[in-house]
């Protein structure tokens, strides 16, 4: 690394030749305020610096982690589908196809922390307070079997925990083993034993995006919605809604809102946005992209009535085998009704 | 080693017009002798007519309706969604060097968002003399320079690790541009704030994080920071896309493109390495043995022919054939691009449309006769450090099979003789 550092050194001495240069300064912007770095002074190092005060352990982060962040990484953090996996790994690393999760793989508990409380819950986030976020990588260790579920994380007990894999990190080495082998004169002729075969084709695997996808995605884009169906639908949303059962709803959407949005300006996220949902064709929204059960679902006849998508809120991979939709599902009635409830006030 | 003009250039591109013209029905590219007068020519034309658009029919243009397939792509399979998610240059169709920026592929950790000039803000904090803030109206009053650099993410043909997987160097080597910059340096704004009270620079380090909602921090040796990193508001002219980081990224001229953050907000001068996600969990590589590299930043010298390739088959049978490709490195200017047509036993050397620039990337063509013949094509680089692109075994050979990141392996396309391309390895 010095090294490395030194010969750019030189490099910056020598450029600026090539830069404009500044005799003085220009007395340009301003001095920030010392609120103002506060705000967005939040980086975390691996020594512990830059950590809060505040304290969890997994105990409370399995209930926050059920509601912020199982929706992607499951209950257990072993992730669902192409949602990365944060638990599990251990000794996976010089195998084929290593599971590298933050108890098997990130060297700095550190990075957990900075991470969660910078870029999660993903669609909502900075959201989570410094004891929220403690919880959370608590469970997070507890997955790993790296503390017990009484181990109550802080800044103060933040280093005792022990990142199995610390040491497995080298500085870039290629210009040892790999610069020093390969800058030499290549060879022009004879350069291989013949005949030169193929051992492996692309096309065997058959992974390559087909532009057919493109054309049908396209055609269930501009398919015009029924005007019927959406008036129907409106008449269902004004003759029957709670306010205050919408009102606990809101609370229960939170569930939801790290992939689905609803209300002005709502899109398309992770999930489809939901405005106008109740009473909708499923698999139908505008623009996005369903899995095939379920846009044929939609192609179907399937409706979500209220009775419909409770069904579906209740166990979504239960209910319909192959949903892009990564949820456990509410297992509660009230909580199904009211999030229903709460999502007829956004009729579209 | 560029070989700057060919003698005959023009009579090639007039020879490419007529092959073109021809390619409907002749396969034999001999000049061909036409039995019939060309209704093109003969007959006159609706386009030669009447008229066309006006003036302001397309305030800000957009390529004609007929090059629509000339776009960026997605692999959806790679990624859980399209908010954090890469996709693709269309290098197969392109020529030249420079990446327009509507077909740039595109990276993002929590989407492109939607942020003003007059709401943007940088900070520069941490070990500074002043710590400052500075609008996007302060930093058009610093001198600006401009620069050509390549961006490449270091997952670059990263899914090609194992065997090859993806059929078009749009996916096998799209996700890399080239444009060029204007902005203020690094160094400039570093030195507005003032760096005395860093006193040793030499172990010193600049982390760097955008506006969006993953903030993406990255930590940056402060020898690079000072360096050559660009402050950039413009790309090819004009103010960057909102995809690419609109209104301010940060370039970082020859390594990997995590680093580039967009929309960047803070600059911070530190002691030290945050180890931030970005820079351990991801964009580490992994050995055989399961340590693995970190802070493996350059890009090495890598090259892919972009034309013949499985999206850009040879249409035109056999005859002059131009094999057309890019060259890039991290580490200073192309000096030479080799190619072989038999799978890496010969080598010819490619003529390079201009002299290499460093961490820019280089067109070279390879103008051939084609008999028709089976061609499994590579292309090899050389850069001014007289490194030479590895081959995917010497890449494996160190590396074992479980890296993603920083695959700069010679990618062979194996040509049929009806002149579709497809992506193979070979012995």
């Amino acid at each position: 690394m010095s090294k490395f550092l030194k010969s750019t050194a030189i490099l910056a001495a020598l450029s600026l030749t090539a830069t404009p240069v500044l005799a003085e300064k220009l007395g340009l912007g301003r001095a920030a305020l010392t609120e103002e770095v506060a705000a967005w002074n939040g980086e975390i190092s691996p020594d512990g610096t830059g950590l809060p005060a505040g304290s969890g352990d997994a105990i409370v982060g399995e209930e926050i982690f059920a509601d912020q962040c199982a929706a992607c990484h499951g209950d257990f953090a072993e992730g669902i589908g192409n949602w990365p996996k944060l638990a599990g790994g251990m000794g996976t690393l010089d195998r084929e196809d290593p599971l590298k999760t933050v108890g098997s793989y990130w060297p700095y508990l550190s990075t957990a922390f900075d991470y969660i409380k910078r870029s999660m819950p993903y669609g909502n986030a900075g959201t989570l307070s410094d004891d929220e976020t403690y919880a959370i990588v608590a469970y997070i260790l507890y997955s790993n079997d790296l503390i017990e579920d009484d181990f109550v994380l802080s800044k103060e007990t933040f280093l005792d925990v022990e990142m199995p894999n610390v040491d497995g990190f080298i500085l870039d080495d290629r210009a040892e083993t790999e610069y020093a082998q390969w800058r030499v004169e290549p060879c022009m002729e004879n350069c291989k034993p013949e005949p030169v075969e193929v051992t492996m084709r692309a096309t065997v695997l058959d992974v390559t995006p087909q532009e057919e996808a493109a054309v049908s995605d396209d055609v269930v884009v501009a398919a015009p919605k029924p005007e019927a169906e959406t008036a129907a639908a409106a008449e269902v949303v004004t003759a029957s809604f709670d306010a205050d059962l919408a009102a606990e709803g809101e609370k229960v959407f939170r569930k939801c809102s790290s992939c689905h949005q609803v209300g002005e300006n709502a899109k398309n996220r992770v999930g489809p946005m939901l405005n106008g949902i109740v009473g909708h064709a499923a698999g139908a929204v505008d623009g996005f992209r369903y899995s095939n059960p379920m846009a044929d679902a939609g192609e179907d006849g399937l409706v979500w009535s209220e009775q419909e998508l409770a069904a579906f809120l209740a166990d979504p991979r239960g209910y319909m085998r192959g949903t892009k939709m990564a949820f456990a599902g509410l297992k509660d009635e009230g909580d199904q009704a009211a999030v229903i409830e709460y999502l007829k006030s956004y009729a579209d | 080693m560029a070989d700057h003009d060919t003698p005959n250039g023009t009579s090639r591109r007039a020879f490419l017009r007529g092959a073109a013209a021809a390619g409907a029905g002749a396969l034999s590219a001999t000049a061909a002798r036409a039995q019939t007068p060309d209704p093109l020519i003969t007959e006159v034309q609706p386009w030669a007519q009447s008229f066309g658009d006006g003036v302001d029919e397309t305030p800000y243009g957009l390529p004609i309706k007929f090059e629509d397939d000339v776009v960026r792509r997605n692999v959806e399979w790679l990624t859980a969604d399209t908010v954090s998610s890469i996709n693709f240059t269309p290098i197969h169709a392109l020529d030249g060097t420079i990446t327009p920026q509507g077909c740039a592929f595109e990276r993002h950790h929590s989407g492109a968002i939607e942020l003003r000039k007059d709401e943007y803000r940088l900070m520069i904090n941490g070990m500074v003399d002043t710590p400052m803030v500075f609008t996007y109206a302060d930093l058009e009053r610093f001198p600006r320079e401009n620069h050509v650099y390549f961006c490449e993410c270091a997952a670059n043909t990263g899914m090609e690790w194992a065997g090859a997987q993806l059929n078009g160097a749009q996916f096998t080597h799209g996700m890399i541009h080239n444009m060029e910059y204007t902005g203020v340096t690094l160094r400039t704004l570093l030195e507005e704030a003032g760096l005395d009270t860093a006193g040793d620079l030499s172990d010193k380090w600049v982390f760097v994080e955008g506006a969006d909602a993953s903030s993406n921090g990255r930590s940056i040796p402060m020898g690079k920071a000072l360096d050559d990193c660009l402050i950039a508001f413009k790309a090819n002219g004009e103010a960057l896309r909102k995809e690419h980081g609109y209104p301010v990224r940060l370039v970082v001229p020859g390594w990997e493109g995590n680093m580039w953050v967009k929309w960047i907000r803070r600059i911070e001068v530190m002691d030290g390495p945050v180890e931030s996600r970005e820079e351990t969990s991801k964009y580490t590589d992994t050995l055989e043995d399961g340590t693995s590299r970190k802070w493996t930043w350059t890009m090495d010298a890598k090259s892919v022919v972009t034309s013949p390739s499985p999206q850009a088959p040879i249409s035109h049978g056999t005859g002059p054939l131009v094999i057309s490709g890019l060259a890039w490195s991290g580490n200073g200017a192309i000096t030479r691009v080799d190619v072989s047509k038999d799978g890496g036993m010969t080598w010819e050397t490619a003529r390079l449309a201009k002299e290499g620039e460093a961490k820019a990337l280089t067109r070279f063509y390879l103008d051939t006769d084609w008999d028709g013949s089976e061609m499994m094509l590579q292309s090899r680089a050389m850069d001014e450090t007289g490194y030479v692109q590895p081959t995917k075994a010497q890449l494996r050979e160190v590396r074992g099979l479980n890296s993603i990141y920083h695959n700069n392996c010679i990618q062979t396309w194996l040509v049929r003789s009806t002149g579709e391309a497809e992506n193979v390895e070979v012995s």
